[in-house]
């Protein structure tokens, strides 16, 4: 699937704006990012597997707050960065 | 010929680490200078002193943008340098580097609690605050302190880190470091030092908690605040539940410390539990708050502080916004201030509790970064003062690595 990565977090992907994602559900689908591109799930969700606080997860334009969500091989992925001042 | 060692002295080598190391030769030849390594709220700024601290050059920003609380560079092997950081949107993570920041590289393993059963609420790192080095015989082993307050350790120079439980879930926590309290950017833990005679000996502050100390590398902590007032809480002088803001220890002298705290500056010589508070002795219109405070490298009698305004809602800036350094040399029982060279009035920045610090030469230099950007240094022992740097983000630290 297509994963949109923001530009805080394209220092990990090499400046990639875009990557390719696989996973039956979003933890999947960060776990694999993160074997990937080491380091970028941690600073997206925090040890307790919270969403961070700027971080907004959206799954075919519908943002998901559930780590547990399923994704199917077709769905459009969006890792955004909400506004978080100056 | 077969060499009698097995090292060639005249190759660069490589640490357990990773670390470049320089050839023995080439380290003796080169004079030594100060590296400055400067944290601010947009990425770290590092200035390259020539041998006589009179020219600096810039390099950087590096990783411009990220909020960079620390970077330390190790003075056990000259090359290991850590930044702590954190991006507005993104979550905390240490970066490594062992060329002089031309690379950095991210921890395998930043610090980062437990997972918490699904029952509990777990923790999680905000931010890390404070990076310090361990042991100069405990090569590798590195310290930081975090907010919410908690100690982590890295036994392979900041690659990956592990919480040290007997603090961080220690029956007391909740009370030392009450929620809600701390700093406006949340409590931290600060100021890990090692006592340089014995490894297992520390100390280190919580902004909730105060000071605490421990002698057997961890396994137990006590708290360490006789004589330390707290006037935010209704017992002045509790166990436990002040705010220091900077702890020192001498290094020529470890058993003397010295601490900024939020209520005044104080003294301790161990064994005695009971601090002194020295800070009833600078002028009363200047009073004794502030946030940092820096030992001489040799003179245990000799430490700087830098007073800010700690009246009425506490403005946090120099007081009548004219900036200076008061010096001790007699262990606080008297104090000079020391404002050549900085601004006469309108000055109204603040200098925070890891941007103030010394380097070892003769005589001391002296280092400051203001929250305005500047970063001002004096090569005097603070008899005069000039300008480094200006033009920065808010400065959080500033860090004097000496480079042989």
């Amino acid at each position: 699937m297509r994963v949109t990565i923001p530009s805080p977090l394209r220092s990990y992907t090499q400046g990639r704006a875009e990557v390719i994602g696989s996973g039956a559900t979003f933890a999947e689908l960060l776990d694999r990012l993160d074997a990937d591109f080491p380091g970028i799930r941690f600073r997206m969700i925090d040890e307790q597997d919270r969403i961070r606080r700027h971080i907004r997860l959206f799954v075919n334009r519908e943002q998901v707050v559930d780590l547990a969500h399923s994704l199917r091989d077709d769905d459009e992925v969006q890792i955004l960065c909400a506004l978080s001042g100056g | 010929m077969k060499r009698r060692s097995g090292r060639d002295k005249s190759k660069a080598r490589r640490t357990r680490a990773g670390r470049k190391v320089a050839p023995a030769s080439r380290r003796t030849i080169e004079q030594k200078r100060v590296v400055l390594l400067v944290g601010t709220r947009k990425g770290a700024f590092i200035y390259h002193g020539d041998p006589t601290r009179s020219r600096w050059r810039l390099d950087g920003p590096h990783r411009l943008g990220e909020i960079v609380n620390h970077v330390v560079l190790d003075p056990r092997d000259g090359v290991t340098m850590l930044m702590a950081a954190r991006a507005g949107h993104l979550g905390p993570t240490i970066f490594r580097s062992v060329d002089m920041g031309r690379t950095w590289k991210e921890a395998a393993e930043p610090p980062a609690f437990r997972k918490a059963a699904a029952t509990e609420n777990g923790r999680s790192v905000d931010y890390t605050f404070w990076l310090s080095v361990g042991h100069r015989d405990d090569h590798d082993v590195w310290y930081a302190g975090t907010s919410p307050p908690a100690l982590f350790r890295s036994h392979d120079a900041g690659v990956t880190w592990q919480g040290i439980d007997s603090y961080n879930d220690h029956l007391m926590y909740l009370k030392w470091n009450p929620p809600g309290g701390g700093t406006p950017d949340g409590a931290v833990l600060s100021s890990v030092i090692v006592d340089p005679r014995d490894a297992r000996h520390m100390y280190m502050v919580t902004s909730d908690g105060g000071a605490f100390e421990t002698l057997d590398n961890c396994e137990t902590w006590t708290s360490i605040n006789k004589g330390v007032e707290a006037n935010f809480l209704p017992d002045p002088y509790p166990e436990y539940g002040q705010d220091v803001h900077c702890l020192c220890i001498h290094p020529a002298n470890p058993d003397r410390l010295y601490q900024q705290n939020h209520c005044g500056i104080y003294r301790i010589d161990r064994p005695s539990d009971n601090w002194i508070r020295i800070g009833n002795n600078m002028p009363k219109e200047i009073g004794d708050i502030g946030f940092g405070i820096v030992v001489h490298p040799r003179d245990p009698e000799t430490a700087w502080v830098f007073p800010m305004d700690g009246t009425a809602v506490w403005p946090r800036t120099s007081p009548g916004g004219r900036p200076a350094v008061y010096r001790t040399t007699d262990a606080g029982a008297t104090w000079l201030r020391q404002d050549r060279g900085l601004p006469r009035e309108h000055a109204w920045f603040t200098v925070k509790r890891q941007a103030f610090c010394a380097d070892d030469f003769d005589p001391v230099g002296l280092y400051f970064g203001t929250t305005s950007g500047e970063v001002w240094m004096s090569p005097n022992e603070g008899r005069s003062w000039n300008l480094v740097a200006v033009h920065l983000p808010h400065i959080y630290s500033v860090v004097a690595a000496t480079i042989h």
